[in-house]
């Protein structure tokens, strides 16, 4: 593996050695980022399996966790997913414009996403089970929010792509910037497949 | 409007304080002064804050750690001195309050802004020369990773002089680190100096590990990797899978104090073991993430001082590689008193007690090197053997320590600070030495004095054991770390011994300050032309001293382990290449600075809780990148003219200094 994966973008001349920007690059240190930024959510999920039942007399799990309003925000992300695919294969295609419309329905779904989110943590609030109240709500609202801070930052490179692609077209660095986007926002995806199951449904039972 | 901040934070009231600042500022006003007058702002902004180029980030990463080394001294030499003399009736001159300060800010600094910073300048100078690559895989990134670094030092130095920084140890331990029993911002200044320059840290660590991983020159694989090139590799695969839990733990310790959650509290299901727990899952692969880089600095010395190939290449490499994997395992050992129980405790004493095989098996490599090897005394070799004989006693009261049963007598003691500081000093420092004295020369075109640097590495070694020997023993009779004050007259001589072998330390330092000056001054007579002092063997003799920007005219092939050696002995070294291309390159910018401007402004505004301001510099931050990738000349094309035109300047020089030894 190790082997396979060296020298595979040194193509013939080493005197141009087109380094820094070549997108390969680029997308192969994203995927490291994406490693170590799995290290910070495994370590918000230690956490959280550990005070998962620290109560401290206030409420559990099972009592506020509405799993209908989560399965709608779930399918909001996972249908953010594929609509993100879709733009992907219009860059491929090279369609500027099928890639900016994808990206603003994706930016939508990823909006709605967050808003209900905001709205499940707000109605929390305010009935009184803030993240002040346990270590059980602490952790909840951190590892939930530690997501929702990654899907919110990931709205803002998403606008910001749709005014560059828009602006600029798919220029190289630009579709490496849409790579690397992919990555990020699929991998949050798969991050709240883990939350849903292990927050949520193990919440519940 | 300024949230918790008000002009009671400053110290005028505390007369040490305000004598530091004085001298503090006078010495800023000096530096400002001097560059004023000699002209020199433009050239600082254009060819150092703005320079992407990996060569003088890594020098301004030194200069930063030899600065903060200066500074985690002069807290050892307060406790020193404080403990020296405060026996029975005498209080000594620091009050608690601030001797926890000092103590507290001597680790995170010494640790966190001297070490690594040492060791990211090192690696930042050499490994793209090592591999033979013109740069880092993603030099802006370099630059940002290293102004969040300079943050962070910055912030911590601030501490003093604008309220107080934590007094609570160097990992700040809830529920003492918690809002309800420290309710000062001196856990805040520890929380954003380390959050934003581990940030930056993490992003050097995926910086150097795609550079590694995709920039070596061709013909140049894994197992012809030079070995500091590999504890580099090991190191950053280190700093990517540990920084991030250290970033959620503070995280997590942030959220208690600021939003009144309650992970690490007394009440409401808090829990602190966890806190220590998570903390040491970073710590110690911290530790890793220190000392194998030093390892691989003393292959390099070794090798090349006894003109031998290291003994046990593929031996040494994957030592590096069990260490690496080890060092997520023996985390526990930190706190086996905590009662997890004895299986437990036993899993990680053992698990510690293995991971001395593969460290003691490089011990053996580096002997057998130098063994029959025509070694050359300069001062790496001379801290080198320094460190075998040191971190070896280091390492022995380590595994002695790796026994449950035998640390719950002697955890917290006396014994176990001499233990760190004996692999600390003795393993990681003597080599980040014995590595700016190996390649000083390489990135200033000039070797340092060589007397002044043995006498330095002397007074280091020696100094080292008059000061530590006596803390193992004060760990035997019982003294406990961390206090500023004891009531046992039996334990005051073995003191007065250590603060003497503090001064021989210091004595050690000043060695070193004085040689960089008087080295500056004899520059002409040790001028390095042919860009090989050593006679070396790696590729980064293969090119000038200092390097031009480039590095090389020509990327180099790589046929062997020591491919410099070989071409050397094949006599190739000196071909020069028929033709020169065109060579891409990136552009100097101003932003690594603005985005570091802004963090700052965001980690001091979040300290004292003015969240407009934080709400300020984070948008502000976040802009600032948003117009940089609208930036589309980032880089731009060396002309072959002008490469062959520098080139021959070196090869001139070469041919003259030739001329100059055969007459």
């Amino acid at each position: 593996m190790l082997r396979m994966v060296h020298h595979d973008d040194h193509h013939g001349g080493h005197d141009d050695h087109a380094h820094h920007d070549a997108g390969p690059m680029k997308l192969y240190g994203f995927w490291i980022y994406i490693l170590s930024d799995l290290m910070l959510f495994a370590s918000i999920f230690a956490t959280f399996a550990v005070l998962r039942n620290s109560y401290a007399g206030g409420v559990t799990g099972k009592e506020i966790f509405e799993l209908p309003y989560v399965a709608t925000e779930t399918a909001a992300l996972l249908l953010s997913s594929i609509t993100y695919g879709f733009a992907i294969i219009g860059m491929y295609k090279g369609s500027k414009s099928q890639v900016i419309n994808w990206l603003l329905v994706t930016f939508v779904f990823g909006a709605i996403f967050i808003g209900m989110e905001v709205n499940e943590f707000h109605h929390l609030i305010v009935e009184g089970h803030g993240p002040d109240k346990s270590a059980f709500l602490s952790a909840f609202f951190t590892l939930v929010g530690t997501h929702g801070l990654h899907v919110t930052s990931g709205l803002i490179w998403m606008a910001t792509m749709i005014a560059l692609v828009a602006q600029k077209g798919l220029t190289p660095a630009n579709k490496t910037r849409l790579l690397c986007l992919s990555l990020f926002w699929h991998f949050l995806d798969i991050v709240w497949i883990c939350v849903f199951t292990v927050v949520y449904l193990l919440g519940v039972m | 409007m300024f949230g918790k901040l008000t002009l009671d934070a400053i110290p005028y009231h505390e007369p040490i304080l305000v004598v530091t600042f004085i001298l503090a500022a006078l010495g800023g006003l000096a530096v400002f002064g001097a560059i004023t007058y000699f002209g020199k702002w433009k050239y600082l902004w254009t060819e150092w804050l703005t320079t992407v180029d990996h060569k003088k980030i890594g020098v301004m990463y030194i200069v930063v750690a030899l600065i903060m080394l200066f500074r985690g001294f002069s807290d050892a030499v307060m406790m020193r001195t404080q403990l020296a003399i405060a026996q029975g009736s005498n209080a000594g001159f620091l009050p608690p309050h601030h001797y926890d300060q000092v103590f507290t800010a001597h680790g995170v600094i010494m640790i966190l802004f001297m070490a690594m910073p040492m060791m990211v300048g090192l690696m930042n100078i050499v490994v793209p020369l090592q591999i033979g690559a013109r740069d880092v895989a993603f030099p802006f990134l370099n630059a940002v990773s290293f102004w969040l670094f300079a943050v962070g030092a910055v912030l911590i130095n601030l501490s003093w002089f604008g309220g107080e920084f934590a007094q609570e140890g160097w990992l700040a331990y809830p529920p003492l680190s918690g809002l309800a029993y420290s309710p000062g911002v001196g856990v805040d200044y520890w929380i954003w100096s380390i959050q934003i320059a581990g940030i930056g840290t993490l992003l050097t660590g995926v910086n150097f590990f795609v550079t590694i991983m995709k920039m070596r020159a061709p013909g140049m694989t894994l197992m012809r990797m030079p070995v500091f090139v590999w504890t580099i590799l090991c190191t950053n695969i280190l700093i990517i899978a540990a920084f991030p839990v250290l970033t959620v733990t503070i995280a997590l310790l942030t959220l208690d104090r600021y939003l009144g959650m309650h992970f690490f509290t007394n009440e409401l299901g808090g829990n602190q073991m966890m806190y220590v727990n998570l903390i040491w899952v970073w710590g110690h692969p911290e530790v890793y993430i220190l000392i194998l880089p030093a390892f691989g600095i003393f292959s390099e010395v070794v090798s090349t001082f006894s003109k031998k190939r290291l003994f046990g290449y593929t031996s040494l490499v994957w030592a590096t590689a069990v260490i690496t994997i080890l060092s997520f395992v023996v985390w526990l050992h930190h706190f086996f008193t905590m009662g997890a129980g004895a299986d437990v405790n036993a899993f990680f004493g053992i698990a510690t007690m293995i991971i001395s095989i593969p460290t003691g098996l490089k011990i053996f490599n580096w002997l057998f090197t130098m063994f029959r090897g025509r070694i050359e005394f300069s001062p790496s070799i001379v801290w080198t053997i320094g460190f075998l004989i040191t971190f070896t006693i280091g390492g022995m009261t380590g595994v002695l320590l790796a026994v449950p049963g035998a640390d719950f007598v002697l955890h917290n003691s006396l014994f176990l600070i001499a233990h760190f500081h004996n692999v600390i000093i003795g393993g990681v420092v003597f080599g980040y030495l014995a590595g700016f004295a190996y390649w000083f020369p390489k990135s200033f075109g000039f070797k340092l004095n060589e007397k002044i640097g043995k006498s330095a590495a002397y007074c280091w070694i020696i100094g080292f054991f008059v000061a530590f020997v006596p803390l193992y023993i004060l760990g035997f009779m019982g003294m406990t770390r961390r206090l500023n004050h004891y009531d046992n007259p039996a334990w005051q001589p073995l003191l007065v011994v250590a603060f003497v072998g503090m001064l021989i330390i210091g004595l050690g330092i000043a060695f070193q300050f004085l040689q960089l000056l008087v080295s500056y001054k004899q520059r002409n007579q040790n001028l390095d032309v042919t860009g090989d002092p050593w006679n070396g063997r790696t590729l980064e003799w293969s090119t000038s001293s200092p390097p031009p920007f480039y590095n090389f005219a020509v990327i180099p092939t790589v046929k062997s382990l020591d491919d410099f050696w070989r071409s050397k002995e094949e006599g190739t070294a000196d071909v020069r290449p028929t033709k020169y291309a065109d060579i891409h390159m990136p552009k100097n910018t101003g932003v690594g600075v603005v985005v570091g401007a802004f963090s700052f402004v965001f980690g001091f505004a979040l300290i004292w809780q003015i969240w407009w301001l934080a709400a300020v510099g984070l948008v502000a931050m976040v802009v600032t990148i948003i117009i940089r990738s609208y930036d589309d000349s980032t880089d731009y094309y060396v002309p072959a003219a002008e490469v062959e035109r520098i080139e021959n300047l070196h090869i001139q020089a070469k041919a003259k200094q030739g001329q100059n030894h055969v007459q």
